[in-house]
């Protein structure tokens, strides 16, 4: 994954516009947030092989950018996206690491299902 | 001294999991010439280092680490893997009959004497966890005199207020090289720690080398 080109990944949010898309989505602090930080309010969110299309795609924002997909009659978005890349599959997958090299927080977007 | 078993079972659902708590007795009953199997539930899908700049992304990530738990495995000395298929993070969501039926044919085929796996409540992770419950439930509804011993890893911050020492340690300094290489091998996961733990061991700090050298574990009550 490279570092955010905003100009290009628009131009591949807009490619998988009006179109059937398998949907990955996931945010994290990791499973062991709350054992190394006592009381620390531990929540995320994971979803995979959703299909979904949107009919509008943006990104947005300075890096760390936010992404969001405009649903007919619905919203998907996430927020601290700093890579992306469009794997050997033609997927476009897009992540948020920390500074420490972390994922926070991915959402990927393919035209055929995502592996289990 | 480790006892002599017939055939030792690992069930543990990621990989590193074995490396980092059992790597130095997997390594010595290997070298006693005990059977060992390692059935390992998932391929760590959801692990979160990618590295910044990262070397792999959310799709590449498991067949690296299915690669890492190969060669963690040849650093064991472990030739019985398990790949179970599962995906990390959703044991706990799995049907419970299924996981059970899953160690129940492990069980069944390997007819093991010894087990090893999770502590069903303090095992930190969820899918150290629901793994531990699955092992148990399999394991408790087998007939008392063909039911293998079962060894539990538990290191939720309240496990000693909870469970007390450890019944069985195992002292393991013979084989250190070999958990070093096999926790060298999930690199993905032990980049970040290990080069701090490896001075470590080299300035003589008491707690890591007695990290590396002993491997503790619970024996579960079945009655």
């Amino acid at each position: 994954m490279e570092t955010v080109d905003v100009k290009h990944l628009q131009e591949l949010l807009d490619s998988f516009a009006n179109k059937d898309v398998y949907i990955h989505l996931e945010t994290t602090n990791g499973s062991y947030a709350s054992h190394f930080q006592e009381g620390f309010f531990n929540a995320g969110a994971f979803i995979r092989n959703v299909i979904i299309r949107y009919e509008l795609g943006k990104v947005t924002g300075e890096s760390p950018h936010r992404i969001g997909l405009k649903l007919p009659s619905g919203w998907i978005y996430a927020q601290g996206i700093t890579h992306y890349t469009v794997d050997e599959h033609h997927r476009l997958l897009m992540a948020g690491l920390g500074p420490d090299g972390k994922l926070a927080v991915a959402l990927e977007i393919s035209e055929t299902p995502f592996t289990y | 001294m480790l006892q002599k078993e017939r055939h030792v079972l690992v069930v543990f659902p990621h990989p590193d999991d074995e490396s980092f708590g059992s790597a130095g007795t997997i390594a010595q009953y290997i070298e006693m010439g005990v059977p060992v199997t390692y059935a390992c539930l998932t391929l760590g899908e959801m692990g979160r280092n990618l590295g910044n700049p990262p070397f792999a992304n959310r799709e590449t990530l498991p067949q690296i680490r299915k690669q890492e738990l190969l060669d963690a495995c040849d650093a064991m000395g472990l030739t019985d893997l398990r790949m179970m298929g599962l995906r990390d993070k959703t044991i706990e969501f799995e049907d419970p009959e299924k996981l059970v039926k899953m160690m129940t044919d492990l069980m069944d085929e390997l007819h093991p004497s010894l087990v090893i796996s999770f502590h069903p409540t303090l095992a930190v992770h969820p899918d150290h966890n629901a793994t531990g419950v699955a092992v148990i439930e399999a394991m408790s509804r087998m007939p008392e005199a063909n039911r293998p011993v079962l060894y539990t890893k538990a290191f939720d911050n309240d496990t000693l207020n909870q469970l007390g020492e450890p019944h069985v340690v195992h002292h393991t300094p013979d084989v250190a090289d070999k958990k070093i290489a096999a926790l060298r091998a999930h690199a993905s996961q032990t980049v970040w720690m290990l080069p701090d733990m490896e001075k470590r061991w080299a300035a003589n700090d008491k707690d890591a080398l007695d990290w590396l050298y002993n491997e503790a574990f619970y024996i579960h009550d079945f009655t």
